[in-house]
């Protein structure tokens, strides 16, 4: 199993750096200067000149490239041209709070999504599954920044059940925290609800056409405990990697959930610094979220290799 | 028995004043500021911050005057050219260094030299300062400055820790350290940024909260509805188009003050290649697309309102407007006679850029719906910010939509932008004798000689028109009722002395 | 894999009559579609708003772009079936409108990934070696980071309008494609009858175009038809962080966009937007739903 991780790993390197060239390259191409974005209103030509030298952006592109690189190999993103404040200081206070949200919006999913799928798989044809089907889908069709919205308006105004936005570390006040990322985990569990159900339905459908879920049908036992025992268990490998895999999508998709309710995570941080042009910013993010990517890759694909004992012979 | 509840009512009054003491302020800002550097900052938000955090050598009152805050008292020598300051006496700064003469020259020095210093154009009349005693400073300048003051009331007037400074350079804004109402307790990027009470502020009376919590929230909807569930106490930039709504909730209520600033149309006249084009060329078209804006109705349509029309660059009930040029009425009729007349009977087209935000677009929008019943076929570019700032720069443009936030003295709403080659004038105008005027109006500080060469200016500007301006926003904030002694400045910051929220 | 081997004229007669024999491939691949409800709704809700997207010059309905002062914000009435928005602009009449930017957002980024993606995808998976490390690598790169922010970094590089947000869209999405093409091409590469065509000779663009290429459609198409929707919600995210289409011009992104600001007061103004994304967006993932199910052999 070692020599599979490591070869995945190995493979892995030349991606990263392709990342790394790209996430470089975009800032180069994206129009307006960001010292005169961030001037606002007053601009000074003397202080802009000096800031510019500050931040390196008279050298050449490819030495840029370059002091960026060794920054990041030791460990230092560079600092956010709006507050100066370190990047990586940045990542380390946001990056939690993304984490609360995805691993929340997760357990929404899983909630949701698995029991549907498994309910959906085993009435399939029937009008439970096709009412399934179409609440899940349902889920995936709408925009979740209008439910977002919408929500807010019910739920923290109308009501006034929940905090409109904001957020709460749990350190702080855990049932406080709690309940100020409940909707917004909720907008963003329920796409993914949707994407767990499909995949939980067809990967429950092959399992039980199975040989051996034919022989514990044929031996006696309760359809219960078929279902759940022996083809749930089995139908898990799929959905196992899937889940590390979703959680990818799940900070990708914190975005705009994460703008509506104004959630100080990852998402915000790097649409805002694109707008900003906060170019240090954008590069330390993308490249730690694509990394974090290829790591989740790599160890869905390990989880498979164990679980799955056939692949092993490979 | 009696004793027992005399002491128990005793315990509860004194239990209930204690919580009320321990009341924490919750402000939400519309973004987030920038460097908490007074030197360095450049947001407006960040402003707001400071008014609890930092104090200045002078203050303004809601009339615009000129009032004593770290400066009790100051006087000018007879050519104007040296500004002596009496400084108040028992101030120190939140890491106890002293506040005294050597700390102001401190200051000075470091808002003109330090490399990163973002105030250098603002205080670039002074050419020195000289410490007369441990409270008395006086400021030398090079020529008589009639805005020095107005500079003072603001950013470059703000007083850091010289100790504080001296040690953290640039990266002071990570934790300033002032002498305000309020000392920094924590930030979080994007989240929040928290101050708690200086006990030893000098007038510590007037402050009524333990802490003081500014949180960005950019979404107005989102800003409101975080008002409406009581999780805020006061936001900022209430949208027009809420206004309704917050007077008919109880709980609620709405303070407004109109701005120092304006929003217009910038046209570039003169700003490299494509400063050579009809637009840029014949102030009669852009006379005609002014004749054909209705600025009452964009005032009612997108503001509700609450957006004053305007024509000049200081709103009509300042006392720096010039009477005479009144707000043109709509006039289709004229701008299709004034098009004609310089050749373009059969219409013309305009690019604008503007920022891609609601309701600038929606102000847009219906420019060029009033424009299009006139002849002229305006097409919308719009742009982020960040580009546009750039475009504009660059000259990058025909038209832009852009306003200004507003200064105290009328100096910094007018000279940097019609200036010829000033900071901000984008359109690249140029008029010697506007520039005379101008220049002029500087270095008086006789409010009628000012006004009178303010006018002056005001009348070629209208003539040339380099700038419509178009209207002048509002400041509105809608509070939590419980909130009292919120006085509205037209400089839009939120300050905290006398406020207080009643439980 | 479905060619109908040719019948001799005597076969014929009997062919007519046969139950079993008559029934050919792509009428059961019919059959099939047509008994999936799911799919045939899909397929209508498709319809209805492209119908919409292409009548609209033609429909008895006002300008969009018509602007009103008297008529800011009014409720659904009989003069404004849908109400007016913040300009007095008829609702109705922008969210029929609005139907062509979403539907040419969705259709023309996927245009766009498919056109980049399969191919590169068939380099990829026909030729593997080094073309195959290089492609992949770069298509992994594309991918790991994360599909939205990369269509806003695109969006805000190449200026806010519909046709950069196509774009945007389009070129985050065409790594899914290269990825999905060219394991398709590696699993029908494998098979027997490409093995054959190797044996007789064939050149490789025959071999391509006659065998590789019908056999990676399917799940070609019923990916484009997902990504279809996946580009609608794309595009109003896009327009709601005012990067899409810019107006004057509606679509129903930059609708919601602007509606936010007036939830309270004219709630009409999210609502339909809001509702017309979800039907088209749910009408492509029905029917792609259906696809994948009609053209899936293994399915009974």
């Amino acid at each position: 199993m070692l020599s599979f991780v490591a070869r995945r790993i190995v493979i892995a390197i030349p991606t990263v750096i392709l990342i790394s060239i790209f996430v470089f390259g975009l800032q180069k191409l994206l129009p307006g200067d960001p010292i005169l974005a961030m001037a606002g209103e007053d601009r000074d030509p003397e202080t802009i000149a000096f800031l510019r030298e500050k931040y390196r952006m008279n050298d050449p592109v490819w030495v840029q490239y370059a002091t960026w690189i060794k920054g990041v190999v030791t460990g230092d993103l560079g600092i956010s041209l709006r507050t100066n404040q370190p990047v990586t200081e940045l990542i380390a206070q946001k990056l939690p709070v993304t984490i609360q949200l995805a691993l929340m919006a997760l357990v929404f999913a899983l909630v949701i999504g698995i029991p549907a799928g498994i309910l959906s798989a085993v009435k399939k044809g029937t009008i439970t599954d096709y009412i399934a089907n179409v609440v899940a889908l349902s889920g995936l069709s709408i925009p979740n920044f209008w439910l977002g919205i919408m929500l807010i308006l019910l739920v923290a105004v109308k009501w006034q059940a929940l905090p409109a936005s904001g957020y709460v570390p749990p350190g702080e006040d855990l049932w406080l925290s709690l309940k100020t990322m409940l909707m917004p985990a909720f907008v963003l569990g329920t796409a993914l609800a949707a994407t767990l159900m499909r995949h939980t339905r067809s990967a429950m459908l092959g399992v039980l056409k199975s040989d051996y879920v034919r022989t514990a049908r044929a031996k006696g036992l309760a359809e219960r405990r078929v279902i759940l025992k022996h083809a749930f268990r089995n139908a898990l490998t799929p959905i196992v990697t899937l889940t590390a895999l979703l959680f990818g999508e799940l900070i990708a998709g914190a975005v705009l959930t994460e703008q509506i309710f104004t959630i100080p995570g990852f998402g915000k941080l790097v649409v805002d610094a694109v707008f900003n042009r906060d170019y240090a910013v954008v590069q330390g993010i993308v490249l730690v979220t694509a990394m974090g990517f290829i790591v989740m890759n790599i160890l869905a694909d390990a989880a498979y290799f164990v679980l799955n004992p056939r692949l092993r012979k490979q | 028995m009696t004793f027992r509840k005399t002491t128990l009512l005793a315990a509860l009054l004194s239990a209930t004043a204690l919580s009320a003491q321990a009341a924490d302020f919750r402000f939400a800002l519309e973004s987030d500021p920038d460097i908490l550097d007074p030197d360095q900052s450049r947001t407006f938000v960040g402003r707001i911050v400071y008014t609890a955090l930092c104090d200045k050598l002078v203050d303004i009152t809601p009339e615009l005057e000129i009032v004593p805050q770290l400066a009790t008292e100051w006087s000018w020598n007879d050519e104007g050219t040296a500004l002596t300051m009496t400084l108040r006496e028992g101030v120190t700064f939140h890491d106890g260094t002293p506040f005294d003469a050597e700390a102001v020259a401190a200051n000075i020095e470091r808002s003109q030299t330090m490399e990163e210093s973002r105030r250098k154009s603002e205080i670039a009349s002074i050419t020195g300062t000289e410490v007369l005693g441990p409270h008395q400073i006086r400021i030398d300048l090079a020529q008589p400055d009639a805005t020095l003051l107005a500079q003072l009331a603001d950013r470059a007037g703000m007083m850091v820790s010289p100790t504080a400074a001296a040690e953290a350079g640039a990266d002071f804004g990570l934790a300033p350290v002032c002498s305000g109402p309020y000392k920094f307790e924590e930030r979080v990027a994007q989240d929040k940024i928290v101050l708690s009470k200086f006990a030893e502020y000098w007038n510590a009376g007037e402050f009524h909260f333990d802490t003081v919590t500014y949180l960005p929230i950019p979404d107005s909807t989102v800003r409101l509805a975080n008002l409406q569930s009581g999780d805020v106490d006061a936001i900022n930039r209430l949208a027009a188009t809420d206004v309704a709504q917050v007077r008919n909730d109880p709980s609620l209520k709405v303070e407004e003050a109109v701005s120092l600033g304006y929003q217009g149309i910038t046209f570039n006249i003169d700003n490299g290649e494509r400063g050579d084009n009809p637009w840029g060329n014949d102030a009669r078209l852009r006379k005609a697309l002014e004749l054909a804006i209705d600025r009452n109705a964009i005032n009612q349509v997108v503001f509700e309102g609450t957006a004053p029309a305007g024509n000049q660059a200081f709103p009509p009930n300042s006392p720096w407007y010039d009477a005479s040029l009144p707000v043109p009425e709509r006039d289709v009729e004229a701008a299709r006679a004034l098009l004609a007349e310089a050749g373009y009977e059969n219409g013309i087209d305009l690019e604008v850029q503007a920022p891609n935000t609601p309701v600038n677009l929606q102000l847009m929008q219906v420019i060029q719906s009033m424009a299009a019943e006139a002849g002229i076929n305006i097409s919308i570019t719009s742009k982020e910010f960040a580009t546009m700032l750039s475009d504009q720069t660059a000259g990058d443009f025909t038209a832009s939509q852009v306003g200004w936030s507003g200064r105290v003295d009328p100096d910094g709403n007018i000279h940097q932008f019609m200036t010829t080659d000033a900071g901000l004038n984008d359109a690249k105008y140029s008029n010697e004798e506007v520039d005379r005027l101008l220049d002029e109006a500087r270095v008086t500080t006789d409010m009628a000689a000012r006004k009178e060469s303010y006018d002056a200016a005001a009348k070629i500007l209208n003539e040339d028109k380099p700038i419509i301006y178009l209207y002048h926003e509002t400041w509105i904030w809608a509070l939590d009722d419980a909130i009292e002694g919120f006085v509205p400045y037209p400089d839009g910051m939120f300050r905290l002395a006398g406020v207080t929220k009643s439980e | 894999m479905m060619a109908q081997p040719a019948t001799p004229a005597t076969l014929k007669p009997q062919l007519m009559t046969d139950p079993v024999l008559q029934k050919r491939p792509e009428n059961r691949v019919w059959k099939k579609f047509r008994s999936h409800r799911s799919a045939m709704l899909g397929g209508l809700l498709v319809g209805l708003f492209v119908l919409m997207a292409v009548f609209a010059p033609i429909l008895p309905i006002p300008d969009p772009t018509a602007t009103d002062w008297g008529a800011v914000r009014q409720a659904p009435s009989a003069a404004h079936w849908l109400g007016t928005d913040e300009i007095g602009r008829d609702v109705l009449s922008r969210l029929v409108w609005g139907a062509q930017a979403s539907l040419l957002a969705g259709v023309i980024s996927v245009g766009i990934a498919v056109a980049f993606g399969v191919p590169l995808g068939i380099l990829a998976g026909y030729f593997g070696g080094w073309t195959d490390g290089i492609i992949s690598r770069c298509t992994e790169a594309l991918l790991a980071v994360p599909f939205l922010i990369l269509a806003i970094a695109l969006a805000a590089f190449l200026g806010p309008s519909l046709t950069n947000a196509m774009i945007a869209i389009g070129l985050s999405a065409t790594p899914v494609f290269v990825r999905l093409t060219r394991g398709q091409v590696i699993s029908v590469k494998a098979e027997d009858f490409v093995e054959g065509a190797h044996a007789i000779g064939l050149s490789t663009p025959k071999i391509l175009s006659r065998y590789i290429f019908p056999n990676i459609l399917p799940p070609v198409l019923v990916q484009a038809t997902l990504t279809i929707a996946t580009a609608i919600i794309a595009e109003a995210s896009l327009s709601f962080l005012g990067l899409g289409q810019q107006p004057p011009a509606p679509s129903w992104g930059s609708m919601l966009n602007t509606a936010k600001n007036f939830l309270s007061q004219a709630p009409w103004m999210a609502m339909w937007p809001g509702i017309a994304i979800f039907l088209v967006v749910l009408g492509f993932n029905l029917l792609g739903d259906g696809l994948r199910d009609a053209l899936d052999p293994r399915e009974h």
